[in-house]
């Protein structure tokens, strides 16, 4: 990369280029003032950093380690080395969890005593109704009844935990409609109420400070690659629905002039058909919860339904940054398929013993097809951002591993 | 001063109030949702809001969900809403503003939306999303055709944004009277009095009017003595899913009929 400005780090909303803003009801407005204020504040104190540290070394499980997968790589290319950012190693399973005890610290600052987040698989449902136990505070769960029924034992969790999982019955009943509800939820309580939102999308400052708190991701990683293997990566790759986990690896490398940046979205069923999320590859400029970025949506701006077999890729928007980094040429994406994935979790699952989530699968099965095109001796990369079990269900019937299949 | 403006002043220099009455296009079908407009008009409604059906509708409550949701099913497409403005507008002289979440209009191209609803005989757009600040388009867009734009004003709103809100709107401003969806409430909040007061505070001469969860007679009356106007839609919405064009008439006339015509 020769072309993008140096200084890419620097970019913090409400702008990334054109995309982002604050495209909101005027009642939701002094809570994200609030909320754009009291984070300014606390990123600033240094106390604030200190607490989120030891909460992270003694809770979440940090650093998460780096797993070169040499088994996993030489399936498709022996010359090119794969490295693995163990995000699936923490507490509650994925990488989800930084971003809740940030925003879970943001609350208690705020005097707000009750949290609400949307799901899609459970990650981020799982990670809040953790988050709130640990700090002692009323979680509400939005989650689109189809997806309710398709994660049932990640429902079972989030109760367990103490979290009321309210099934949204609207629109789509999936993972944009959860956000909907949530938002109305936040509309009519947001005295009392932070709206813990789980990706890098949403109104300002939403996709500053869900980066910030995952951008740990990749400060430890490219130190790790540095104090462990004695050089940066060839390639960053991840995997994107909202694009948390991406961002958050990314972000250390963005100038890393010499280090790419891949991001995998979920292609469905094919970019050749009608039955993907591939928001960064077909998506048109528009405005979806809250920000301008790309999306899914037909020519009279209807939000299109989005397809992919892993719940936490089903999403028709994208936060503002990536379009940024699409359009300034300094990330690439592509798009995965099902079978893609799938196919790439059995192979790390037999040649290395690591079971992925099916949103991690997708940058797994991209940095296969990437390593055949990178030249020997080159690296990559990925963000293993969480781990499969919750997706045995949809593992199981996939591949005929249940019972009575043969 | 726009046709909004005349209308709404000029009915609270007579000590009367008005009734902002909301339907969405192409609900239950185009040529329906028209004719239960027209009937509003002609009933008591004095400043007409028709509403965009749009997948992700965040500030609408059940009812209209519902409502717009089936629009979307029977295939409401965007060009309707200037078939439909530019029908009510031919039968009756209410304004006629439409109200919509702010994705269709980008789509549409703000601009052109802007010429085909001034075109169509529209008053303006109401933007649920689209805050002032995020506006430079349509300000312009709606300087330049002379449309009405109405912004919200909230019971959370800072007085700086009131007066921001106040400054940019024509037409009204919508003076949003809890901290909720729309939908209909029994109980109106005193939250309303404070937020058309900061409106008032900020210009004594723009008109503030009150809307979401507003579904009787009294609460309009009410809402008249220190607004400029009672904005009412889900009591609309669910009247007709009951009952058709006729329980909506029946509906208008009962929440108008404390203000003299």
């Amino acid at each position: 990369m020769t072309s993008s400005p140096t200084n890419l780090r620097q970019q913090d909303g409400p702008y990334f280029g054109e995309f982002g803003g604050r495209f909101v009801p005027e009642s939701l407005i002094a809570a994200l003032d609030q909320l754009a204020e009291t984070y300014q504040v606390a990123k600033n104190d240094p106390e604030f950093a200190i607490e989120l540290a030891e909460l992270h070394r003694s809770y979440t499980g940090r650093p998460s380690i780096i797993t070169e997968a040499k088994q996993f790589a030489a399936t498709a290319n022996d010359k090119v080395r794969i490295f693995l950012k163990r995000e699936d190693l923490n507490h509650t399973g994925s990488h989800k969890i930084n971003n809740v005890l940030g925003q879970a610290l943001i609350t208690k600052r705020m005097g707000k005593s009750r949290i609400i987040a949307e799901t899609g698989a459970g990650q981020h449902g799982v990670a809040s109704a953790t988050a709130a136990a640990l700090f002692g505070l009323e979680c509400v769960v939005y989650m689109g009844e189809v997806d309710t029924e398709r994660q049932a034992l990640n429902v079972a969790r989030m109760r367990l935990l103490g979290a009321e999982v309210v099934p949204v019955k609207t629109g789509t009943r999936t993972l944009k409609d959860a956000i909907n509800e949530a938002l109305r939820d936040w509309v009519a309580n947001v005295d009392t109420t932070h709206y813990l939102l789980g990706t890098v999308a949403g109104p300002h400052p939403f996709p500053t400070m869900v980066r910030d708190f995952h951008s740990v991701i990749g400060n430890e990683a490219r130190q790790q690659m540095l104090d462990e293997f004695g050089f940066l990566p060839t390639v960053v790759a991840a995997c994107v629905g909202g694009g948390s986990n991406a961002i958050g690896i990314f972000h250390a490398f963005l100038d890393d002039q010499d280090v790419d940046l891949y991001g995998f979205e979920a292609a469905g069923d094919g970019l050749d058909t009608p039955r993907h999320a591939a928001t960064l590859t077909y998506g048109k400029l528009g405005v979806l919860h809250g920000a301008k970025s790309y999306m899914l949506q037909d020519e009279d701006g209807q939000t299109m339904d989005s397809h992919s077999i892993s719940a936490g890729l089903d999403y028709p928007g994208v936060g503002p940054e990536h379009a940024w980094l699409k359009d300034l040429g300094r990330a690439k994406y592509r798009g995965i398929s099902d079978a893609e994935a799938m196919d790439a979790m059995l192979v790390l699952a037999r040649t290395e013993g690591i079971i992925a989530a099916i949103e991690t699968s997708h940058a797994l099965a991209g940095a296969l097809k990437l390593s055949k095109e990178l030249p020997d001796g080159s690296s990559i990369l990925i963000n293993l951002s969480g781990r499969g079990d919750k997706d045995m269900e949809t593992a199981a019937r996939y591949f005929g591993f249940l019972p009575g299949d043969n | 001063m726009s046709k909004t403006e005349q209308v709404l002043k000029e009915r609270k220099a007579a000590g009367k109030g008005s009734l902002v009455g909301y339907f969405p296009i192409g609900y239950p079908s185009l040529e329906e949702s028209i004719d239960a407009a027209v009937a509003m008009c002609q009933n008591g409604v004095d400043v007409l809001e028709l509403g965009v059906p749009y997948s992700d509708p965040v500030m609408d409550g059940p009812v209209i969900q519902e409502a717009t949701l089936h629009a979307l099913e029977n295939g409401f497409k965007l060009k309707q809403v200037f078939e439909a403005v530019k029908a009510v507008t031919s039968r009756v002289d209410t304004p006629v503003l439409v109200m919509t979440y702010w994705n269709p209009v980008i789509q549409y191209g703000v601009e052109r939306f802007a010429k085909e609803l001034s075109e169509a005989g529209g008053a303006g757009l109401i933007t649920p999303d689209l805050i002032p600040d995020e506006a430079g388009d349509w300000l312009s867009a709606s300087d330049k055709y002379e449309l009405d734009r109405v912004f919200l004003s909230a019971p959370t709103s800072t007085q700086q944004r009131a007066q921001v809100s106040s400054d940019l709107s024509r037409g009204f401003v919508y003076a949003v009277s809890t901290m909720g969806i729309t939908g209909a409430r029994e109980e109106l909040d005193s939250l309303a009095r404070k937020v058309v007061a900061g409106v008032k505070l900020a210009d004594a001469n723009q008109n503030a009017c009150v809307g979401i969860g507003i579904s009787t007679a009294e609460q309009v009356a009410e809402v008249n003595q220190y607004s400029d106007g009672a904005i009412v839609g889900s009591a609309f919405v669910r009247a007709y899913a009951q009952g058709g064009v006729e329980a909506l008439k029946v509906k208008v006339n009962e929440l108008a009929s404390l203000l003299e015509r």
